[in-house]
């Protein structure tokens, strides 16, 4: 089912909640609405549901303009934050609910109700908790039941409303995959709504970046992390560290750190720069120079993760592969492998021409 | 929703005991003894007197009144009391302070007060005294102003005992039925009002010994007309009047058993609730 949002404006008093945002999904797509909290995503998302209204612009969902129909004969199922599950009734109950209250002439039997309850609840892995209340199973169980819930009523969009938010981390993982096999396996378009950048990023065919009403960013997570659009971007996703600097001659100067200038096409003036941890290089100095020093030492899988420190200034990298081990103390200095860099105006600057990707290895 | 919580920190046992004390020398001195002396007093000749005060042809009426006007007056409480309840926690919109505010009025005016206002309103010198009297329409003085105060004095109940339940519950269930395909009537019968069924019930029990036991309001607006517009409270103080005190204290003692019966319930519905709660937990 396609879903096309057109211009779309929504005001709560003076506050601008979401500011003409357009969006268009495709069918069987899974998209996140990626965000702080206060960026209009839930917001948007209560829109597609039918719990608010645009004051302007247009929805479409499978082509038709929902803005008539109301909530109940929209066919989305959402899948509610804190997941809403109806507390005084059974597992099973809840499940059934969205085929019970249907006209009688649509409505299933009982048995033929009892059959889909019970698929679906195989669907979600959890037919042994049919008869417990929603308070007796635990976190993960629940949004299993808000889930099935929701894909009672065979919808063809799915909403998420900050579905993981309430599992500890080691469930969330599992929970996460499990659904986007699930999205996949039923072939509906879904709509995720996170503050979470790992999960939008692992989950969604293409994320959605919002802020403060406004869409920052579509794309995929590969074309997020290689090409931010502006500094919002650029620091909300991937783990970037922001820095200020100049650009002065065609190079890249850092402000008052001990990083020598690198080559950046680009006007004259002050900028903002943005770093990943996986792109700052620490190596130990053996020097008592006005270099970094390192701040904290965590070590990883991959790569040992270091902080480091110059002034007040703190900068996440990595240890240099073939470098010898560092201690909290240590003198080191730093390559800066890869860097984004933005026009210090920000979002405001054409954003081709002020971006300068910096390549140096 | 009165859950076991334990203190945060315990009192020692000198001063629990002294406060149990003390509530319990409260209770019994505010409560208990004027209550037996009700019982004691109607039965000060023997049960004969008593009983023939009761099944006396006006204590009867009274008391047939007093029901009449309850059955109307809590119904229609209980529909106006979840409507105001169900607009106040469940939905924004612009005046709803005004309207949270208008609600308490009945428990902040003295109740004389509301019969004044019908008998200023409905009264023969009233504002639409004129009108109502050319056609024929009696309200003061009869039981359409009898069930008006009586309506106007117990509206508060039901409203107050939902409002703070319904807020803390949220709309998040009522959203999740509407996008699952319910009604707005389906949303209620089947969300919402399982939701709030044992307050509710609470709510219409006291909202229904206030409505017998209704007394300035009433008093106002009825007249005291015997046989006709005599509530049981009214029934009650003309009787002590005319020094008939067996008979008094007689119908008060039925009156008061009708209000221990009905606070007796609202217990019982509490204990059974929490222990529902508690088994969910």
């Amino acid at each position: 089912m396609t879903v096309e949002i057109e211009g779309v404006m929504r005001h709560f008093g003076t506050a601008v909640a979401l500011d003409s945002i357009s969006l268009t999904l495709q069918q069987g797509e899974f998209a996140a609405l990626l965000g702080p909290s206060g960026s209009g995503k839930t917001t948007l998302l209560r829109i597609l549901a039918g719990l608010d209204f645009p004051d302007a612009g247009s929805v479409r969902i499978a082509g038709t303009d929902v803005a008539a129909v109301p909530a109940r004969l929209r066919g989305v199922g959402v899948v509610f934050q804190h997941y809403a599950l109806f507390r005084h009734m059974t597992v099973a109950e809840n499940v059934a609910f969205g085929l019970r209250v249907r006209p009688r002439r649509h409505r299933p039997d009982n048995a033929e109700i009892d059959r889909r309850v019970q698929r679906l609840l195989e669907l979600v892995q959890i037919p042994e908790l049919a008869a417990r209340y929603p308070q007796q199973v635990s976190g993960g169980q629940r949004q299993r039941v808000a889930l099935a819930r929701a894909l009672a009523i065979e919808p063809q969009l799915l909403l998420l409303d900050e579905p993981f938010g309430a599992l500890d981390a080691l469930v969330r993982k599992d929970v996460r995959r499990w659904v986007r096999s699930l999205h996949d396996q039923l072939g509906i378009t879904s709509i995720l709504v996170t503050h979470d950048q790992e999960e939008a990023m692992e989950m969604a065919d293409r994320v959605v970046v919002m802020d403060r009403g406004r869409i920052q960013q579509i794309g995929t997570p590969r074309a997020l992390l290689d090409a931010p659009a502006n500094p919002f971007v650029a620091g909300f996703v991937g783990d970037a560290t922001r820095l200020e600097g100049q650009i002065r001659d065609g190079r890249l100067h850092f402000d008052g750190l001990p990083i020598d200038p690198i080559a950046a096409p680009g006007a004259d003036g002050p900028v903002a720069i943005f770093v990943r941890r996986s792109d700052v290089v620490i190596e130990r100095s053996g020097a008592a120079s006005e270099g970094f020093h390192v701040a904290l030492v965590r070590p990883s899988n991959d790569a040992t993760h270091v902080v480091i420190r110059h002034g007040a200034i703190m900068l996440d990298g990595v240890l240099a592969e073939t470098a010898a081990a560092v201690k909290r103390g240590d003198q080191c200095r730093v390559r800066i492998r890869r860097c984004a860099v933005f026009g210090a105006t920000g979002d405001i600057i054409a954003v081709e021409r002020a971006r300068a990707l910096v390549d140096r290895d | 929703m009165t859950t076991a919580i334990r203190p945060a920190a315990s009192d020692s046992w000198p001063v629990r005991w002294v406060l149990i004390v003390f509530a319990a020398v409260l209770a019994t001195i505010l409560f208990l003894l004027p209550l037996a002396a009700i019982v004691a007093e109607a039965l000060r000749r023997g049960w004969e007197p008593a009983l023939a005060a009761i099944v006396e042809e006006d204590s009867l009426s009274a008391m047939r009144l007093t029901l009449l006007v309850a059955a109307i007056a809590v119904p229609v409480n209980t529909i106006g009391g979840i409507a105001a309840a169900w607009a106040i926690a469940k939905c924004d919109f612009v005046g709803k302070r005004l309207l949270t505010t208008l609600i308490e009025l009945p428990f902040s005016v003295s109740p004389v007060i509301s019969g004044l206002v019908y008998v200023l309103l409905f009264g023969a010198q009233g504002y639409l005294g004129p009108w109502l009297q050319s056609h024929d329409i009696q309200i003061i003085f009869a039981l359409p102003g009898l069930v008006l105060a009586t309506i106007f004095v117990t509206f508060p109940f039901v409203a107050r005992t939902l409002i703070p339940l319904m807020q803390e519950q949220g709309r998040d269930e009522e959203e999740a039925a509407v996008t699952l395909g319910a009604t707005g009537w389906q949303t209620f019968r089947r969300v919402t009002l399982p939701n709030i069924k044992w307050a509710l019930l609470a709510g219409i029990l006291l909202c229904n010994a206030r409505a017998m036991g209704e007394f300035g309001a009433v008093s106002v607006v009825s007249g005291h007309i015997r046989g006709q517009t005599n509530t049981m409270p009214l029934h009650i103080e003309i009787l002590y009047n005319e020094y008939m005190f067996v008979g008094a204290f007689a119908v008060a003692a039925l009156l008061a058993l009708l209000g221990l019966l009905t606070l007796a319930i609202k217990t019982l519905l509490e204990t059974l609730t929490d222990r529902r709660m508690g088994a969910h937990a």
